[in-house]
């Protein structure tokens, strides 16, 4: 009845049995809440049936910020660890369970920070910046929301119920074969990932149409703000590389549950075909993670140092580049598979040329604020620190892309440094700036400032001491996944357990920097374009609209009449001087370019949230071998999804 | 007969979900690339089990293959007569209720051909599985069993969406909205007839030869 999944499953050790109780108790305190204030009819009418792109990327954004704190947790409890396990000394947690802290850590921090993050703000600006009502297919669209969701929950559902992998984030056999981890941690790796994929999937392909077939009329895609064309690229990856990861986790599903061989180490399977695969869907995914950060600097650089972009055009053929490049450098993560000298040198010297196109972008932002009048709000901040940590992080990866010098570094904490970097000096950081740049226009009241700034402080420097240690011990020989480690390295494990504790601090004011903020929205009231600047610093087309936006973004579709669109007509009514503020000349300026028609908006549907239900049920169901509650989900949804196939009336019509 | 021209909305939103579903195929075209790149990796590794020229019977495949065409053209067929408009060249659509009943007996000839490729090729599956060649017996049977039958998983998708498509022409008749979805359906179909002609080449054709 109940296949693997027996009361057992619910006990664990001491530790583990902590985390249990912070998933149940949060569980209990959120529904509590709901049933105290009656909220479960707003929570119902207004968001999970929801199919406007705003509140999705906002939904999108409290995943991202609830998964971060359970990465932080555990990249906190593994500082923690390699601090105390030294010599002799076994630490408070075993082996095991680091091993499953640094793979959830890994998971979470990449499928479900990075990604709902990059998510939120594309569903967030993406329709604002192209003069469009909504995203190509709106239900999908909320799809997408809740598989992401559900691979989330069937992740953090492996705290209660059984265990997680120990593998690693990318779960390479054979140790992630049955033969070797035989509990069910692979599978609730294996599913979550596959059910989020499938959202992620769906979304690639909802935002690339979207981009292609819903621009307002004039603006051609050589007029796209850069951030548009960076999403362009990013959802271009993950249509062709996202495939790959299903089939590769499919393959993986096959060996573990029927008995195949495609990875194992007998029968003629072959692992390194899994690592293989998983990289050539891995590399692809972390330029898809990092071209829209690129993008989101791309507008905040102009905007904070009111000049117009440099370099548009090189902009978008280096985009364009990287998207290109990016699915022939996979080898670079193994070059110690043994593919021979020619092989390894080959993906060597295309990961050097990746780093063309990147130095191309930096570049341009740093022409961009040549003679500039700078302004060094939060966001300006975020890119100034993103510029210096990615640029060293930038240096370590074409160090390693020497094969010679990589067989060295693979697998050691120089590597985790260097990635770190990347992801978050990088990635991170570009959603944090585009965070506070666009939070004014999503909720239309602006984020205090001097906790922004404490914020970044904490983080810049909490992140150069958690990390810059590791390019030393990396370099002393000590290797990643520890979890006890040698004395001579404790001195500075201490300095990035410090470090880890500082980032700590910031994400401390970053949550009251958004408590505060709220409390004082009544003082802080965002204009439509509130960034500083004659006539506003707003130079494309989410600016133009109020903030926050009305459900149909705009009342009438703006016609685009060159690049940084809003610009062009913000000085078609007369230069822009300091001193007059947009609001006085927006009626008449844009009110002229305008089209009027009548408003058609999608009608808001649960049938994405119950569809995602129904495939966390069946996720879990193929996780404990219940294979009655993994066909009843899949049948549920095919029933359903046919349904609506039937259901004609899926618009309303707004008058205007 | 009367004939309405869609609409412009209604001819963007057409435009739209096409579209898309072009991109869908393309993802799910690179799907299969990583199968298919599976299967050339592991062709080799029977490891004392059968070899791929010891199971082929290229009349048998050939059969199948010929079935799969045939249910393309016919496919093709009814796409052809929902589209078929009088005096004009563009992809309007015509209401006929004679056209209606061409299309669904064209799609019931698909369907039907549809599932005879898959009965032939359960019965192929279940050959092997006697005789204890199943896909847990060697890397080379895990990868064959793998691509064909995630090829033959989206043929019993399509079939069941084509059956749905039919139960929506029967109810709503042929309009923009139907006519949509066959056109997409008549995709789906024709793209898993690429694959297969793939599946056949690279699988059974060269494997054959390789005796
Ligand atoms: C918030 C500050 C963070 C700290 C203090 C931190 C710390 C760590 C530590 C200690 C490890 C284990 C290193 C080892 O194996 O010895 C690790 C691994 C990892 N981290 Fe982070 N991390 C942070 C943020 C992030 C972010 C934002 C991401 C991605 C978006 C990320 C992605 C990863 C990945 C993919 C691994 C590899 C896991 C594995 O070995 O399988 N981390 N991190
Ligand atoms: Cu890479």
């Amino acid at each position: 009845m109940f296949g693997k999944l027996t009361p057992d499953a619910f006990i664990h050790g001491p530790v583990e049995t902590g985390a249990q109780l912070i998933v149940v108790v949060g569980a209990l305190v959120v529904i509590g809440l709901l049933f105290y204030t009656k909220s479960w009819g707003w929570l119902y009418r207004n968001w999970l049936t929801s199919v406007d792109h705003k509140k999705i990327g906002v939904m999108y954004l409290v995943l991202s910020f609830v998964m971060l704190m359970r990465g932080a947790m555990d990249a906190l409890m593994m500082r923690a660890q390699q601090v105390v396990a030294v010599g002799d000394s076994a630490g408070y947690l075993s082996p095991d369970h680091y091993s499953q802290i640094f793979t959830a850590h890994g998971v979470i921090m990449i499928f479900f920070v990075a990604m709902p993050f990059m998510f939120g703000l594309i569903n967030l600006i993406v329709p604002l910046q192209i003069g469009s009502r909504d995203v190509a297919y709106p239900f999908l669209n909320s799809m997408s929301l809740w598989l992401t969701v559900a691979g989330a929950m069937l992740m953090n559902l492996s705290l209660v119920a059984g265990e997680f992998a120990a593998v690693g984030w990318l779960a390479y056999p054979p140790l992630s074969e049955l033969q070797f981890s035989p509990g069910v941690g692979v599978d609730y790796y294996i599913w979550a990932l596959q059910i989020a994929g499938v959202g992620t999937l769906l979304s690639g392909i909802n935002f690339l149409v979207t981009i292609i077939k819903m621009r307002a009329p004039g603006m051609w895609l050589m007029r796209m703000p850069i951030f548009v064309w960076t999403v362009l690229g990013s959802m271009l990856l993950v249509i062709f590389a996202f495939p790959i990861l299903t089939a590769t986790l499919g393959l993986l599903s096959l060996d573990r549950i029927f008995g195949m061989h495609f990875f194992t180490t007998d029968l003629g399977g072959s692992a390194m075909m899994y690592v293989n695969l998983i990289w050539a869907w891995g590399h692809p995914e972390v330029y898809i993670l990092i071209l829209p950060a690129f993008g989101i600097f791309s507008e905040i650089v102009p905007v904070f140092s009111q000049k117009k972009l440099f370099g548009y055009t090189s902009m978008v053929v280096a985009t364009l580049l990287i998207v290109i490049l990016s699915f022939v450098v996979w080898v670079h993560h193994f070059f110690t598979m043994g593919a021979g000298a020619n092989v390894n040198a080959f993906f060597g010297i295309m990961t050097m040329v990746i780093a063309i196109p990147t130095g191309v972008k930096v570049f341009n932002w740093l022409f961009t604020m040549f003679r500039g009048r700078i302004v060094f709000a939060t966001p300006m901040l975020w890119f100034m620190g993103f510029l210096t940590t990615f640029i060293l992080g930038g240096m370590t990866g074409v160090l390693m892309a020497i094969p010679g010098a990589d067989f060295q570094l693979h697998n050691s904490l120089f590597l985790v440094a260097h990635f770190h970097n990347m992801i978050i000096g990088g990635v991170l950081f570009g959603f944090f700036a585009g965070f506070v740049y666009w939070f004014p226009k999503i909720f239309g009241f602006t984020l205090n400032e001097r906790l922004g700034k404490w914020a970044f402080w904490n983080w810049i420097v909490g992140f150069l001491l958690a990390f810059i240690p590791l390019y030393a011990l990396g370099l002393m020989g000590m290797t990643r996944r520890l979890s006890q480690v040698d004395p001579i390295f404790q001195p500075l494990l201490i300095v990035a357990a410090v470090g880890a504790c500082v980032i700590a601090l910031g994400m401390f004011f970053q949550i009251l920097q958004l408590i505060v903020s709220v409390l004082q929205r009544k003082k802080n009231i965002a204009g439509p374009d509130p960034w500083p600047g004659p006539a506003g610093g707003g130079r494309t087309l989410e600016w133009a609209t109020s903030s926050p936006p009305p459900h149909y973004n705009f009342a009438s579709i703006p016609r685009v009449h060159g690049r940084d669109a809003f610009w062009v007509l913000k000085e078609a009514n007369g230069p822009v001087k300091e001193g007059k503020t947009w609001p006085e000349r927006r009626s008449s300026a844009l009110e002229a370019a305008h089209e009027r028609t009548h408003i058609e908006m999608p009608k808001y549907t649960p049938v994405g949230f119950i569809v995602a239900g129904c495939a966390f049920l069946s996720g879990f169901g193929i996780v404990w071998h219940i294979w009655w509650l993994a066909l009843l989900g899949l049948v549920a949804i095919a029933i359903i999804l046919i349904a609506r196939s039937f259901e004609s009336e899926i618009e309303y019509t707004i008058a205007v | 007969m009367t004939t309405h021209p869609s609409t412009s909305s209604g001819h963007v939103q057409e435009d739209k979900v096409v579209f898309g579903f072009w991109v869908y195929l393309m993802s799910d075209c690179v799907l299969f690339a990583g199968l298919f790149a599976t299967y050339a990796v592991l062709q080799n590794a029977t490891f004392g089990g059968p070899s791929i020229a010891e199971l082929v019977s290229v009349p048998f495949v050939l059969t199948e293959t010929m079935i799969l065409l045939t249910s393309s053209f016919t496919v093709g067929l009814a796409l052809l007569a929902a589209h078929r408009h009088s005096g004009t060249t563009t992809l309007r659509v015509g209401y006929g209720a004679g056209k209606k009943y061409l299309v669904l007996t064209l799609l019931a000839v698909t369907l039907l051909l549809g599932l005879a490729f898959l009965g032939m090729e359960l019965k192929e599956f279940s050959h092997l599985l006697a005789e204890g060649n199943g896909p847990s017996r060697s890397a080379f049977l895990s990868s064959f069993f793998t691509l064909i039958g995630t090829h033959g998983l989206h043929v019993f998708f399509g079939s069941l969406w084509m059956l749905i498509l039919m139960a929506h022409i029967v109810i709503k008749g042929l309009n923009p909205g139907t006519v949509r979805k066959l056109t997409m359906v008549s995709l789906f179909w024709h793209f898993l007839d690429i694959i297969w002609i793939f599946i056949f080449t690279i699988v059974y054709l060269m494997g054959a030869l390789a005796l």
